[in-house]
This record gives structure tokens, sequence and C-alpha cells, in this order.
């Protein structure tokens, strides 16, 4: 399929400033007025006029000007109030920020306002000053949003349970989430910064994995000024195991400036300093007020909150031992089924298992003994044994065996109640993924704009698919047949070196050849060759309500025969629909999933295929792309069934942003290797289908009669 | 030109001891399965030592040891041989597995889902208990000595729909699990095989313990051991140890910006 290839970069709607225009003369007052009324007229009032913000611009250069229009035309598409306002402070925002500066406030702005509405949008525009000042920081600040993927992967790397980045006001833990500054620019350079960064989340990774808190709530200070001396005092027994453990870090933390401590630390700094040192002794000088009333500042340490840090441990303690008691006594019963297999029956009394876990040189070690021999305990049962080590710094003796064998089952209750760690590996029920959609007019992702729930669909009346397959029985016929000449058939191949079977033409001419004396040929043989199809093919159905009636029909009718046709060829397919109502609530809908058979369910589900709301398809592009993409095959095909534009009521999505933004889901899924087509019965679809997938990756079906032979064919050809 | 076509089995003999460092009880469950005449399925991550278990098995039984790296163009043919055509004639040549079959060696097929399906027709037969080869082009059915074993690896980390292995065929094998060897013992290989000191390899062992938690995050594979000793190689060598991790490991696991990133700053954290 070659596509016209649309360049990723969208052309901008308007050059909002090019240099050209600096010799142009800049617009007078009453020109800009009234160019204004045009566009925020809807704000603008008797009592409220442009006439200021007019004059003000006036005094400015063409090119100024021009940049406020534009930007004040895309922003009143959004919200003509905050045009308005951003007007009013354009001329301050460029002389302060430049151009290209004050295009990024106010893109920022516009976020704000898609988050948290117009108060706060507009709070943010008018914080000029404060934008300008963080601006300048960035240049040489980092930003916890720049930095968390990559620092979150690494404390996952340092230890193995999960720990999730925050931006907060504080560094603190409560052994599950880390919290960080949401900027750090306290060094002149960024690399300096990220350091930054990097030593906190390894201090606070620190406080999980060294057992900051794995003591008893009484056993924490009570006193403010106490357990501000925990705080640092832990901070120093970290760093000695940060040393020991991983010499490169705490190089990196010797780099940063280290808390002035006077000489009444020694002794404390003595003893956390020893390999056996745990938070019970930082405990317990702290509470020993032997030290400074107040402990010294120091930017780097991380606050101590010990109650939620505690409840949050409990509770992941809780579930985690409930989880490895399961997983224990399923690998147990695994273990003995083997053994029993095979017939070497040891006695009972040796067959159970036993789960040890030791620390050795800052590594958690977990092994199991089974029949006396050892065996490799599965990746969930260790990181669950490491994780529970880590946060008693033992196990218990009733968490090494598998107790509780025979009938009963821990998770066998009838209450039916779901088991959390059920719930964590229910991968199969996504829960909602929100997706980012491409605002033409910025320029610019809104982020996590689009919230998308996969749904199944009702199963239909059975007799439909029946009644088809009736209707259609010679297109079927012919339909198959034609697939079947696609099919991987064998072929075969002459004059090949090696092979089944002897190619005699081939050994003729050798013989000749030899003869006239010329070097013999020796590929003499022909070989049966499988041309391999290696395509995955997904059928994305507009469930729209402008499908109602007569369209449905034949849309499903439509899938029914595909799906004939397709298990004749050995395709690997999927059917979804899409539908859905506003950027709230976009769904997609599992028809035909690509590890599903086409069974009798799947029929059913064809034909309970219901006409529903509108068509934002940016969304569900951008999900039946995941999809696709995590299929193995050579070919990935998106093929979409539509009857038109795409659709939504609200939040602007019909015209030409919807068509923008589902050109831009296209242009992802071409570079995620899907390749996109269009279906459609639309004859208006040659004004947008070219601009949406490219002028040859669409079709049009002028009778919607043909449309169920048709997708089958188009398809065919597609493919070959 | 009849010479290549004759291999001599001491040509496939394993001279030297291989350095093996035993992690279980993989080789009790070996010896027992050869006893048994049982093929067995080495399972496990790549870069954990399968191959070099084998080469230790065969020099330790003193059979000759034939290696195929199975690839998705490898067809029962380039197994089992065929005819090649000399001078006016046509002559059979045996492929690796009926000379491995002849010879009474051990044969071991190294990731072997990546094999052609049709392979699967000529290793069931020799798999079960008919212990035989079919060579269908010849007619002949060449019956295994006792001494000769199949050996087949797979790693079940892959998690590609593609990379299965039937159930029809993999329960025809004994399993042997491995994995990366425990900390002290990986250390030790390590510091064997790169000739660098014991704190070296435990600090490389610690980095490969980083980059495995990340398995399922991001990594399809943590740092294998082979990684960890072309690391330790190239630190031997005088390179300084972040760029040698660099070379060796970080751009080997990887190439995503943010994983790079982050396997980088593992690496800093440990040297």
């Amino acid at each position: 399929m070659s596509s016209s290839a649309p360049s990723s970069e969208a052309p901008r709607p308007q050059p909002p400033a090019t240099a050209g225009r600096f010799s142009e003369p800049p617009l007078a007052a009453t020109a800009l007025e009234e160019r204004f009324e045009e566009l925020i007229g809807a704000v603008l009032s008797s009592r409220r006029t442009a006439a200021g913000i007019s004059q003000r611009l006036a005094r400015e250069t063409r090119a100024l000007q021009d940049f406020a229009l534009h930007w004040v035309a895309v922003t009143s598409k959004t919200n003509p109030e905050l045009a308005y306002q951003f007007a009013a402070l354009s001329a301050d925002a460029v002389a302060a920020l430049g151009l290209s500066g004050a295009e990024r406030w106010l893109l920022a702005a516009m976020d704000v306002y898609d988050r948290d509405g117009l108060y706060r949008a507009s709070a943010a525009l008018k914080d000029l000053d404060g934008y300008v000042a963080r601006a300048r920081e960035t240049a040489t600040g980092v930003a916890l949003a720049e930095v968390s993927g990559v620092l979150e992967l690494f404390v996952t790397g340092l230890s193995g349970r999960r720990l999730r980045l925050e931006a907060g006001a504080q560094a603190w833990t409560d052994t599950a989430v880390l919290t960080l500054p949401a900027r750090v620019a306290i060094f002149p350079t960024r690399a300096e910064n990220f350091r930054v960064y990097k030593v906190m989340a390894a201090l606070l990774w620190g406080q999980t994995r060294y057992g900051t808190y794995n003591l008893d709530a009484a056993a924490y200070p009570q006193e403010a000024s106490a357990l501000a001396h925990f705080g640092l005092l832990e901070a120093l027994r970290i760093a000695a195991r940060l040393a020991r453990a991983l010499p490169g870090l705490h190089h990196d933390l010797e780099a940063l400036a280290q808390p002035a401590l006077g000489p009444e630390y020694a002794a404390a700094r003595a003893r956390l300093e020893r390999p056996d040192a745990s938070a019970a002794d930082s405990a317990e000088l702290a509470n020993e007020h032997r030290l400074p009333a107040v402990p010294p500042a120091w930017p780097f340490l991380a606050a101590i909150d010990p109650s939620s840090a505690l409840g949050v441990r409990a509770e992941r303690v809780a579930r985690e031992s409930a989880a490895l008691k399961r997983a224990l006594i399923r690998l147990q019963d695994d273990l003995q089924a083997a053994e029993d297999g095979l017939g070497e029956r040891a006695e009972e009394a040796s067959r159970a298992l036993r789960l040890s876990v030791s620390e050795t040189d800052e590594d958690v070690e977990v092994s199991a003994i089974f029949d006396g021999r050892p065996v490799a305990p599965p990746p969930s049962v260790a990181r669950l044994a490491e994780s529970l080590f880590q946060d008693l710094g033992t196990l218990p003796e009733d968490m090494l065996v598998a107790a509780g064998d025979g009938p009963y089952r821990p998770d066998a209750n009838s209450t039916g109640e779901v088991p959390q760690d059920a719930i964590d590996a229910r991968d199969d029920e996504p829960g909602p993924v929100v997706y980012d959609e491409w605002d033409f007019r910025r320029q610019h992702y809104r982020k996590h704009w689009c919230v998308l729930r996969e749904r199944d669909v009702h199963p239909g009346d059975p007799a439909f698919v029946t009644r088809t397959i009736e209707r259609y029985r010679t297109q079927i016929g012919q339909l198959r047949r034609s697939f079947e000449a696609l099919r991987g058939e064998d072929k075969r191949l002459r004059a090949q070196p090696d092979g089944d079977d002897v190619d005699f033409d081939a050994v003729v001419r050798a013989h000749a050849e030899v003869r006239a004396g010329a070097e013999l040929d020796v590929r003499v043989f022909s070989r049966r060759a499988r041309h391999a199809r290696d395509v995955a093919v997904l059928f994305m159905v507009d469930m729209s309500g402008s499908t109602k009636g007569w369209i449905n029909d034949c849309e499903r009718e439509a899938l029914v025969l595909l799906a004939e046709a397709l298990e004749v060829l050995g395709d690997r397919y999927a059917i979804y629909g899409f539908s859905g109502v506003t950027r709230r609530r976009c769904e997609v809908f599992r028809i035909k999933r690509f590890d599903e058979p086409y069974d009798q369910m799947v029929r059913e589900r064809i034909a309970g295929i219901l006409p529903l709301d509108y068509t934002r398809m940016g969304a569900a592009i951008r999900h039946l792309t995941g999809i696709l993409s995590s299929v193995d095959a050579r070919t990935r095909l998106l093929v979409t069934l539509s009857d038109g534009k795409p659709d939504d009521f609200s939040d602007g999505y019909r015209g030409e942003y919807g068509i923008e933004d589902t050109r831009q889901a296209l242009i992802e899924a071409k570079r995620a290797g899907v390749h996109p087509f269009c279906i459609t019965i639309d004859r208006d679809a040659a004004s947008y289908l070219p601009r949406m997938y490219g002028a040859v990756n669409y079709t049009v079906v002028e009778d919607v009669a043909r449309l169920p032979v048709k997708v089958a064919e188009v398809y065919r050809r597609l493919t070959t | 030109m009849n010479a290549p076509h004759a291999v001599d089995p001491d040509a496939l003999r394993v001279r030297e001891a291989p350095y093996y460092r035993p992690l279980g009880d993989e080789i009790a469950l070996f010896e027992a399965a050869y006893r048994n005449r049982v093929p067995v399925l080495l399972k496990g991550p790549t870069g954990c030592g399968k191959t070099r278990f084998m080469e230790s098995m065969a020099w330790h039984h003193g059979r000759p040891l034939v290696t195929v790296s199975c690839h998705d163009d490898l067809t029962a043919a380039d197994l089992v041989g065929r005819y090649l055509v000399t001078a006016n004639e046509t002559v059979w040549v045996d492929g690796p597995m009926t000379r491995a079959v002849r010879m009474g060696a051990l044969l071991y097929l190294d990731e072997i889902v990546e094999a052609r399906k049709d392979t699967t027709v000529v290793i069931h037969p020799l798999a079960d208990d008919r212990r035989a080869l079919f060579i269908e082009k010849k007619g002949e059915v060449v019956h295994a000595p006792p001494e000769f074993l199949l050996a087949i690896s797979y790693n079940p980390g892959y998690q590609s729909v593609l990379k299965e292995l039937k159930q029809s065929t993999r329960q025809r094998f004994v399993a042997i699990n491995f994995d990366y060897p425990v900390a002290e013992i990986e250390a030790g290989i390590v510091a064997h095989e790169s000739g660098v000191d014991a704190a070296t390899a435990e600090r490389l062992v610690r980095l490969a313990h980083m980059t495995r938690n990340l398995k399922g995050n991001g990594l399809d594979e943590g740092a294998s051991t082979r990684l960890l000793v072309h690391a330790g190689k190239l630190m031997a060598q005088g390179i300084a140890p972040r760029t040698a991790c660099e070379g060796a490991i970080t751009q080997a696991l990887t190439d995503e910006r943010e994983m790079l990133a982050a396997v980088h700053e593992l690496v800093s954290a440990v040297f």
C-alpha cells in the first residue's frame, strides 16, 4: 500500500508572525478594535470594550499585532473570555518572553483551562510575572515530569518493588509512592539538578528498602524535634548503606552539600554506620536528647510521617502475605502433581515446600526446597517474598511453608469477593484508558483528554447470521473461492539447489551444458514452498447513531461475509466497534478479539451491533492501534468501516477539529507500523478522506447494498 | 569432492573441560534422563548457561556434541540431509541431525521454537521411545544408539504467540529449568570467565539484578550472565567500568531512550 505519506508535522494554520511582516505598517487602533469585535464580540459590551487593548497594541509592531490577533482567534474558539484576557496581556507577555515564549505561556494557560476551567486558567494567565520567573528557571531547572519516567525505572531497578513517583511540596514517602518536589532548580546546570532528584529519590527508596518504617508505631519519636532528628539520622544510616551497596550513587550524594553536623553527632554517626544498624537505632538516638534541640537544615532531607506510612505498609503486608500463601499452596500442588506423574512418590512429610529468604550482601535471595531438592521459585513468588522481606525484615515461619494443604483453599471463598491480587492481575478486563487528543488550532495535544472504555457487545439474534449466510449463499461461495486462491498456496520452485523432487527440465539442461563443456549447474531440484501470509487485520466498525437502520444492517452483513471469507484465508483478524458521547465516554466494543475463534458467540455479537452515539474516531484509532501493535505480524491493517466524518456533539469535535484529530491518530498509527484503510459509504468522502487517510487508502462504496460483498473484495485487493 | 561429507566425530568432541558451575540439581536430572534415554528440554532465559551446560555434559560423557542454532528458515531437510549434485551423480549428504544420530552424539537444538514447523516431524519420532530418524528421501530409518541424546532449548521469556512450544512437542521431554545463578555463584562465574576481581564481579551481578528487576517494566530481559562476562572482559582490558557497562550492558539491553537513561543511572549507581 503506498500512501501519500503525510508528513508527521501538520502544517500550521497560518504563520503567526513572519519576518516579512515587519516591513508592513502596524494596524491602527480602530482597525484592531474592529478585528477584536469580530473575534471576541461575545464577551465585549458597552462597559467593557476592546478600545484600551487596541490602543496599547497599536503602538506595537505589526508582527506582534498579527501574533496577538492570531492567538486571540485560536483561543476564542476554546473560550472567548480567555481570549480577551490574553489580548489584554499579549503585549506585555511578548515583551517579557518573546513571541515563542508568549505562545508557550498561552498554551500552558489553555492546558490549565482544559484541566481546571476558566477561573484557574485566567489566574494562570494573569500570573505573567510568576510565569516569567519560572521560565527563566526552566532553562536550567529540571521538572519532575521530565525525569519521573527515568527515575521510576531507576528506583524499580534498585529493588524489585514498583514505586510510583508523585510531585508534592516536600520529599517524603509512604513506602508505596515517592513524593518529590515538582521542580528542582538549585544548581546552575540541568545535570546537577537531575542529580539532586536522583539522590532524593534514592534516599526515599532507601527508606523503603532499609526499613525506616519497619518499627512499631510506638517506637517512633513523638516530639516534632525528635522526629526531625529521626529523619536526619535515617538519612545518615541510609547513606552509609548506599556507600556499601551503591558506591556510585553514594558518590553523587557526597557531591551535594552535606548537613553541617556538630561533634555531638559523631557517636550517633558511628553507630549508624555499622552494618547491622537499623531504624530502631535511629529512633533510640533521636529520643536520647543528647543532640542539639533543632537538627541542622539540609535541603535534600525527606520528611517523616510514620502514621500514613505504617498504614500503607500494614495494608500491603496483609495483601501480599495472603497472596504468597495462595501462591505457595498452588506451587506445592503443582510440584506434587508433577512428581506423581513421574511415579517417584516420596514420603508425604518430605513433600512439603519450604521457602527460605536470606539477605546476602545487600541482595535479597529467595530459594525454595521441595522434597529435599532445591526448586526455583517462580518470579511471582520470589517477588512477593522479597517485598514482604523488605517490609518485615524477616519472614515468619508460617509464611515460608505452604500451609493448609488438602481441600481447603484460602481463596476458594464463596462470598464472591475477588482477592486483591486477582484484581491486579486481571489484564483481560482493561479499565478506562486515557488518550491525548490533537488540537489542530493549537498544534498541540490536549493531554489526557479522552477517556475510553472497552465493552462487550451484547449478543444479538443468532438468526440474523443464518439468514445472511442463506441470502448471500452464492456470493459467499465466490468469495471463498477467490480467497482460497489467495491462501498461502504451495508453489513449486524450480531449479533449486535442494528440494524434494528432481526438476527434470533443469537436469536435461544441466546435462546438455556439461556435454557442451560448460560448468555443471547443480540447481536441479524442485521444492514446494509455502508462501506464508503474515497478516493481522483489525476491522473498526462505526457504531454511531447515523448508521441506524439500513446502513447498520449492511454493516453487519458485511462483517458476516467477511468473517466467512477470512476463515478460509486463515489471516488473524479482530472486529471492534466504536462509538461514544463526549470525550469522557469514548467506547470501543469487542466483537471478536484476535485470540477468539469465529464461533457462535462472535456471530451473535455481530448480530448484536447497534447504532449508538457519535464518532469520536481519534481515541478509538489510538486504542485499536495499540491492540493491533501487540499482534506479531509482518503486515498490520486497520480497516475502518464508516458512514461519514468523525463527529461528536460536544467539545467542538465536529468538522475540521475531528478530521484533524483523526488524521493525527492515523499518522500515529502509521508510525506504529499499522496500515490504515477506510471503507466508507459517504459519497462526500472525497472532500475529507484523502486528508485523513491519504489519497489511495480509502474506498467509497456508493451503493450501500453492495457493501457486504464489497468489503471482502476490498480486503482481498488490499492484501495481494 | 567427497571429503566434506564425512565428518570426523572427533572433531565434534569437546576437548577441554568446560567451566561449568552447577546451579542446582540439573546434573542429576540430566544424568537420570540420559541413562533412561529420555530427551531433555532446557528452559531458561538467554545467556544463563544452557549451551555451556551441554558442552559440559558432552565432555563428561566423552560424546561428540552437535549443536544446531535454529532459525526461522531451518527446515527438516537442513536437519536430516539432502542430495547434492556432483560430477555426474547425486550424492546424499547427511544433515547434522542424521550425523548426530549415527555417531551417537549429543544433539542440541538451540532455540527450537525458531525453527520451521515441519522440523517437528523429524523431532517427534526421535524424541519418543521409537528413537528413530526417518529419512524419507532415502527410505532409510536410522535407529539411535543408546549413547545418543536429543536436547532442545527454549526461552519461555519471549511473550510471543508465535514462539510457543507446542504441547505435543514439549511433553516428550524432561524439562530442566535454568535460571540465572544465585548472586554468589554468578559472581564467581563472572570473575572466572572474564578475569575481573571478585569485588568487581559482585558489582556486576548487583547491576544485573537491578536490570532484571526491570523485566516486565519496559525491558524484555534483564542482563544475562553472558553480558556480565562481556562487560567484565572489557574491564579486564582496562576499559573504565562505566564505559564497559555502557557498551556491554546498557546498549545491549535496549534502544529505548528512557530505559537507556534509567539503566545508565543504575550503572552509575553501582560503579
